[in-house]
């Protein structure tokens, strides 16, 4: 199975896991059973409309998978997926 | 909620922030937290990823920024503890910008920059449910 890597700010919604082996064959299936899982998690990576927040990225190794196909994208056993955040703020 | 930072590396954020004015400037802390009590030990100062145009009222740090970052932190045995910027002409309080974009548990310390000169920081954490942000007080070390 794919396993999943929580960033530290989002562990705590996680049972303080840092990371958890989803079933799933794309990024979509692994993000929706860490939500099943761990329904506190949801509002931090999805917004009200069930979109993913803009700050929330996801890399397969070292490649961000807007650069593949997205949250289509395959992933096979053992495959390490990444939660990162972009940071933003201003005035 | 607490966070120790030594004085040298409050300076150099403040100069930071100056050196980046009239834009925003922002960066990363890194350390530990020990019992309820977050110790900033170094940082890492990165550019200003937004179009320049709207670097004035905006800062962004991206995700392959913030990757390299947690290797960094992970080379130093430390942690991503929080962010810091700048907000020049403006109040070191937390926007609604900042609000929406922010995630939980990092440390948001912000900077005022007036007329090129830094003034006081002040520290922020955003609240569990996404609405508020609580004030963590800065210690200089």
């Amino acid at each position: 199975m794919p396993i999943l890597k929580i960033p530290t700010p989002l562990r705590p919604y996680a049972e303080g896991q840092s990371t958890l082996t989803l079933p799933g064959e794309i990024v979509e299936d692994v993000l929706e059973q860490a939500v099943d899982t761990y329904p506190t998690l949801k509002k931090h990576l999805f917004n009200d409309e069930g979109n993913l927040r803009p700050f929330v990225n996801l890399f397969l190794g070292e490649e961000n998978v807007n650069q593949l196909e997205g949250l289509k994208t395959p992933l096979s056993d053992g495959d390490i997926l990444l939660i990162i955040p972009s940071i933003a703020g201003g005035i | 909620m607490k966070i120790h930072i030594p004085s040298h590396l409050l300076d150099k954020i403040q100069t930071h922030g100056e050196s980046t004015y009239p834009n925003e400037g922002a960066g990363l802390m890194l350390g530990k937290e020990e019992n309820g009590i977050r110790v900033v030990e170094s940082l890492i100062f990165l550019e200003n990823a937004r179009e320049e145009e709207n670097q004035h009222n905006r800062y962004l740090i991206t995700a392959e920024d913030m990757l390299q970052g947690e290797k960094e932190a992970s080379r130093r045995s430390s942690s991503i503890l929080g962010i810091f910027h700048s907000h020049p002409d403006h109040p070191n309080l937390p926007s609604e910008y900042d609000r929406e974009f922010a995630i939980p548990w990092y440390s948001y310390l912000i900077t005022s920059v007036y007329k090129s000169k830094p003034s006081a920081s002040r520290c922020w954490r955003l609240e569990d449910g996404r609405e508020s942000f609580s004030e963590e007080s800065i210690q200089a070390i």
